[in-house]
């Protein structure tokens, strides 16, 4: 059984963009917290800090979950995506760049929560109905867009991928 | 704001929970999904002294199960993975419509069914769903194990029948007799709902009747029994059996008066469909 006393610090290894890391956290700490004081991981922002916002989804293996509902010491051995994961040799993920041509973010402090919460929508985005893509992404708010690029940006991400392989 | 500084505690077994949670009674909180305790941590709503992290249990599904006559939930079957479920399609359709309602896919990721269950909120989904498909919950602790039907373990908003040191170790649903249909009225999907109702239509001819349990419309979701009046009349029934029965609040988000419209047109609603699909 693993214990961690209050105040003590323990040791903890993680994935997070395909890079292992050690860090130690107290047991209190939230992964949102330690994903951005701990290693330096900012683009992973926190509005809410209970749930609502969206802002802090990240990948945690494999699948879109709120980082500041977790505990960073629950993600022991586990693999993390964040926003900084998605741009490869400086080169924008076709979904960012969709977000870019279609104005989908205005302040952009959404946008990392947008971002990996329709990462999982891709595959289909293109067949969906504007109510159905507003439902997928119901989870994540934005105060500055009124949601119309957003729903386009991830709507033509696709397009934006098949650009770039043709 | 974060979490106040608790001892943590990782067991590997459901025999190792039961002991932490004897040893430190009231002061202990069993951590599951996170999604409703750890909201209610970074608030400080409630200062734990020790947080029993039940995610790495060894041995557990992560799936629903079938087996003599009903569906098993173990304490850390995601919402997600019940959505994704064959077993649930098949077996709990009225579950597997309504799981879609509970909050957002980030969420349902993490949150678990057994969790959602002792959290008890009576605006939340699934408490509901499970006292019309006659579900049980499965207790243990250290001085054993007990079953308490779905109907009887919500007491309060917020309030479950669980003893001290108690906790869920599987919730268990027979397999859905009749046909289901659950709605919901919200200003965001995945929003708290301002009314919801499950229902369950079941029978022949005559005696054909429906049960329905509304979420957001009181302390705890109820089940009510409706004999099934004709397609006229399924909205008068349902007038009268809400303005008996259902205690609704008044509060910012909605009047109790537009509370009791939606629950009436929610619920025909939901009544008219279920019966739609024929008996059986």
């Amino acid at each position: 059984m693993r214990e961690v006393g209050r105040g003590e610090r323990t040791r903890i290894a993680l994935t997070v963009n395909g890079e292992p890391h050690e860090i130690e956290v107290e047991a209190r700490w939230l992964l949102s917290d330690v994903l951005r004081h701990g290693l330096g991981l900012t683009g992973t922002h926190v509005g809410c800090e209970h749930g609502v916002c969206g802002c802090c989804t990240v990948l945690i293996d494999g699948h879109p979950a709120r980082s500041c509902l977790m505990l960073a010491i629950q993600a022991e051995g586990a693999r993390i995506e964040t926003v900084e994961g998605l741009a490869q040799d400086g080169r924008l993920h076709p979904l960012q760049e969709s977000f870019v041509r279609s104005h989908g973010l205005q302040c952009g402090f959404c946008t990392p929560g947008f971002l990996m919460g329709a990462l999982s929508l891709l595959a289909e985005a293109e067949g969906m109905s504007d109510a159905e893509v507003r439902d997928a992404i119901g989870g994540q708010l934005c105060r500055c867009t009124g949601y119309k690029g957003i729903v386009d940006a991830i709507r033509r991400a696709p397009a934006v991928e098949r650009e770039r392989t043709r | 704001m974060k979490p106040p500084a608790f001892d943590y505690h990782r067991p590997e077994t459901r025999a190792e929970v039961d002991d932490l949670l004897a040893e430190h009674g009231d002061d202990a909180k069993v951590l599951a999904g996170g999604q409703s305790l750890v909201p209610i941590l970074n608030f400080r709503l409630a200062s734990p002294g020790h947080v029993v992290d039940i995610n790495r249990l060894s041995a557990e599904t992560d799936e629903p199960v079938r087996a003599n006559g009903v569906v098993s939930f173990g304490c850390l079957v995601r919402q997600s993975s019940a959505e994704r479920s064959g077993v649930v399609a098949e077996c709990l359709p009225l579950l597997a419509e309504a799981i879609r309602f509970v909050a957002h896919p980030a969420i349902r990721s993490r949150g678990t069914i057994a969790g959602s269950v002792a959290h008890a909120d009576p605006a939340a989904e699934l408490p509901a769903v499970l006292v019309v498909l006659e579900a049980e919950v499965c207790a243990r602790g250290t001085g054993g194990r007990r079953t308490i039907a779905a109907r009887d373990f919500f007491t309060g908003p917020l309030e479950n029948a669980l003893a001290p040191g108690e906790w869920i170790e599987e919730i268990r649903i027979p397999l859905q007799r009749g046909d289901g249909a659950f709605e919901e009225f919200a200003r965001r999907r995945g929003d708290y709902a301002l009314c919801g109702v499950a229902a369950l239509v079941d029978g022949d001819g005559g005696s054909r009747r429906a049960r329905l349990a509304y979420l957001g419309m009181g302390d705890v979701p109820r089940a009510l029994e409706l004999p099934l009046p004709g397609d006229d009349g399924v909205e008068e029934a349902l007038r009268a059996l809400v303005e008996a029965e259902l205690e609704p609040s008044d509060d910012i988000h909605a009047g109790a008066s537009y509370r009791r419209f939606l629950a009436v047109k929610l619920g025909a609603r939901a009544v008219r469909r279920a019966a739609a699909a024929g008996p059986r």
